[in-house]
């Protein structure tokens, strides 16, 4: 206790506000980031049926889900900016003294981001005026410019894991930078493939269980159909490959980062026949409570035997590794993450066994349930996984080269409190505003598709109630397709 | 030598930042001096078609300032935010602002709430573009140091006053020669006579501000004054002060065309006159190029990603913008999406 104290009371009192103030807005930032990512991807792939296919349905989603885009994607540019800006105001001592030896990954980034921003304005601005198939193949590199800035940031975040690519001079700054080395350092490839595939998959539940919900309440139509099958296919052909990463990405932390291990696993003394434990709380003398203890587990895992060595926390000086209270919640963050992921994994099983049996959807509302929840616990576990990596990590922000404490800048605290207060309000606004704005669109294209079924029901072609909706008729203002969304049947309500 | 490729690049860097953003922001000021909702629907109109598609682009500039300047730079880099912590935050809660403003606004149907995110885009449009130019005032004035701690005099003093001004006003031609030529390929042709001389006001502006600006920074940045009055920093001013009178002279003999591209070159030049008066220190008159220079390697790998994504990046680019002012670029339309209307929608 008496060591937490002192090292608390040598913290400077604005390093608080600041890593309240980068905690939160990363929080949000990478709420957006699956679909920065990954929703390009999916709307290019329901755009190729509608032009393989000539599916009015497949086509009308694809335009749908681009208007979506074109906020999120905007919201998201504007929160990335801040956290570049935000490495000034809160870091400066980080980037003062290591920016020229990992800088040059945030320089792929944006560079890739760049071309990322152009195409996607061809992309969404391009759907009036340009060919359909040249539209569609501008946006092909959209999600290999996506993959190329997550490389680049996920090359700085890994390098401040696992530092390398210099030497120290006499006073303890960096020299002899070798950039290749810096970029492709070992924790590189786990987080890299472990994040991307996190973000195809986020990105493919959210937006599915946007139409399972919708299946949901009845409107059991082509369009709702198509709308969740084409990114939950997408969603759960990835989920046991990121098992099986997630997997491989614990493991390089076990052994490029043995104290960030131990906190995600609370192993208090080094030793092999380690157990594992599920949840549970670390206190200040080593003891644990609450939980359910799984003997020789955590040995096994960590090194398929159960005499693997681990370390544990206490082989380094208590200043030196996450607090208690920390390792609890890289420990709390990294079970969820692992729990929400063994569960996605049913998931996926029964969507498999499903489409080998009926080579269809069900009429199951269990199913439907559980898909329209999949996406947001896949947000809940892209949050675990940044707290596990970032808290697991405390007190460095470089791995132990530079503490947090030395990074962060010298103005008032009062200053660093005051803007996380302004943030705060304004993400919280903006953050409301664009799900409003989302949901105010969700609410247009359903009443548009209800009126359009109506009228259909009493027009002369009255259409099959699951039947393909019309082409949208250029020029035709408001509800413009057929379809039978508006009348249940059967015995979904 | 690497290092002074560097410095060059951020220059650049920062001059097109200053060009695309400048429009950008420049059209937020118009947007903001437009007049109430029903005077101001056509120009807004207007901004709101013409900065849509190429608004993000416009902005990602800044990234790679910061990105050149933490890589290439990176004592320059803490030294900058550590003096000058509060215009730098009020510039990243202006960008905030402005760019959700500006997001939400297109998707919104209601008057009273577009009038909401109109005003926080427009007001945001105003204060960024003058704190990012206190930014630079506070550099050129040589009052941040290495190790100078945050404080009030680094970017509330006559040069960052007069730089900050000097920045909205540049802003705003820049903003009202695009406008002209978009409100002539939008076929609004009422409008092409309004910007047109909002442009000629915003030159006007800019002359008598870079005429008080002399005297009145001639001792407080002596360093910078000297060099934007004799050798090359001298040429590029003439030659960005005849450029502004070219664009001017053009939007009288309506070739927007041209005009948009003397605009740019003025405040290009600007930019460029600043580089060449500053030379050879990053921080005047404390810190110098090479003394600031990240390890050689660094460099040298950020001069190939540069040379690559130049090659990735520059038909990519050309494509967007002539894509642009071909007129090739619409918004999706509710019938499109086929949206339909809900009560108490305004338009």
């Amino acid at each position: 206790m008496l060591s937490i104290a002192v090292h608390l009371a040598n913290t400077p009192p604005q390093l608080l506000p600041a890593r309240e103030q980068m905690a939160f807005t990363l929080a949000m930032h990478i709420l957006l980031v699956p679909f920065g990512v990954a929703l390009p991807f999916i709307t290019v792939l329901m755009h190729y049926r509608a032009l393989r296919r000539d599916d009015p349905v497949a086509l009308l989603l694809a335009r749908r889900w681009s208007a979506v885009m074109a906020v999120q994607f905007a919201i998201g540019i504007i929160t990335g900016t801040v956290l570049s800006l935000e490495f000034g105001l809160l870091w400066p001592g980080m980037m003062g003294r290591w920016g020229d030896v990992f800088g040059l990954g945030f320089g792929v980034e944006a560079w890739a981001f760049f071309l990322e921003a152009i195409l996607i304005a061809v992309y969404l601005y391009g759907w009036r005026r340009l060919k359909p198939w040249t539209h569609w193949w501008l946006a092909v590199p959209l999600p290999f410019t996506a993959a190329m800035g997550a490389f680049g940031i996920i090359a700085a975040n890994s390098w401040m894991n696992t530092p390398q690519g210099f030497t120290l001079d006499a006073q303890g700054n960096p020299e002899n930078v070798d950039v290749r080395q810096a970029i492709f350092t070992p924790m590189f490839g786990p987080q890299y493939w472990h994040f991307i595939v996190a973000m195809f998959m986020t990105a493919g539940y959210v937006v599915a269980g946007v139409y399972a919900v919708g299946w949901l309440r009845g409107r059991h139509d082509r369009y709702h159909k198509l709308g969740f099958t084409v990114p939950f296919t997408v969603a759960a052909i990835l989920t046991p490959v990121q098992f099986f990463l997630g997997d491989n990405a614990a493991r390089a932390v076990f052994h490029k980062q043995p104290v960030k291990f131990a906190a995600m696993e609370i192993v208090w003394k080094t030793d092999r026949h380690v157990p594992e434990y599920i949840f549970g709380r670390l206190h200040g003398n080593g003891t644990i409570s609450g939980g359910i203890k799984i003997p020789q587990l955590d040995s096994i895992l960590a090194g398929f035997k159960p005499s693997t060595q681990v370390t544990g926390l206490t082989a380094v000086p208590a200043s030196d590794r996450p607090t208690p209270t920390e390792a609890t919640i890289v420990h709390w963050a990294f079970d969820i993450m692992a729990t929400i992921g063994s569960v996605l994994i049913l998931l996926a099983l029964w969507y498999a066994w499903i489409w080998w049996r009926h080579r269809d959807l069900p009429l199951n509302r269990w199913f439907f349930s559980c898909a329209a929840l999949a996406g947001a616990a896949c947000l809940i576990t892209v949050e675990c996984g940044w707290i596990t990596t970032e808290v697991g990590r405390q007190p460095w922000i470089v791995y132990n080269n530079m503490r947090v404490s030395e990074a962060v800048t010298t103005t008032h605290a009062g200053g660093i409190w005051t803007m996380l207060g302004i943030v705060v309000v304004l993400y919280v606004t903006v953050f409301s505003a664009f799900l409003a704005v989302v949901l105010k669109m969700r609410t247009r294209w359903r009443i548009a598709d209800e009126g359009a079924a109506a009228r259909g029901a009493h027009g002369p072609e009255t259409d099959i109630p699951y039947g393909p909706r019309r082409e949208p008729v250029p020029g035709e203002a408001g509800a413009a397709t057929g379809g039978g969304s508006g009348t249940p049947s059967g015995g979904a309500r | 030598m690497m290092a002074d490729v560097i410095a060059w690049l951020l220059v650049i860097v920062i001059a097109a930042y200053a060009c695309a953003g400048g429009t950008d922001y420049g059209a937020g000021f118009w947007d903001l001096t437009a007049g109430g909702a029903e005077r101001g629907k056509r120009p807004r109109w207007l901004i709101d078609h013409a900065m849509a598609p190429v608004w993000e682009v416009n902005n990602v500039w800044l990234i790679f300032v910061l990105i050149i300047m933490w890589t290439g730079f990176p004592v320059m880099f803490q030294a900058v935010f550590e003096a000058l912590w509060l215009p730098l935050a009020l510039a990243a809660v202006g960008q905030v602002l402005r760019g959700a403003g500006f997001a939400l606004r297109k998707p919104t149907r209601r008057i009273a709430q577009r009038r909401v995110y109109g005003a926080v885009f427009a007001i945001s449009s105003l204060l960024t573009p003058f704190f990012l130019g206190s930014v630079l005032g506070g550099v050129a004035s040589g009052r941040v140091a290495v190790g100078t701690e945050a404080s009030a005099d680094a970017w509330a003093n006559p040069t960052s006053l007069m730089a900050g001004l000097l920045a909205v006003a540049a802003t705003a031609f820049l903003g009202a020669v695009f406008l002209c030529s978009d409100a002539r390929r939008f076929g609004a042709d009422d409008l092409v006579g309004y910007f047109r001389l909002r442009a000629w006001t915003a030159f006007a502006a800019l002359v008598v501000l870079a005429l008080v600006a002399l005297p009145v920074t001639r001792d407080d940045a002596r360093y910078v004054w000297d060099g934007l009055t004799s050798g090359l920093g001298l040429l590029m001013a003439l030659l960005a002060g005849v450029c502004g009178l070219a664009a001017v002279l053009l939007l009288a003999r309506r070739m927007y065309g041209w005009s948009r591209c003397s605009a740019v070159a003025t405040v290009a030049l600007a930019v460029l006159a600043w580089g060449f008066a500053q030379r050879p220190y990053l921080l005047p008159t404390t810190l110098t190029v090479s003394e600031a220079a990240g390890a050689a390697h660094s460099l040298r790998w950020l001069g190939i990603v540069t040379l690559i994504a130049v090659v990735l990046v520059g038909p990519a680019l050309v494509l967007v913008y002539r894509l642009d002012t071909m007129g090739r670029l619409e918004p999706l339309t509710d019938t499109d999406t086929s949206a339909a209307g809900l009560p108490g929608d305004d338009q």
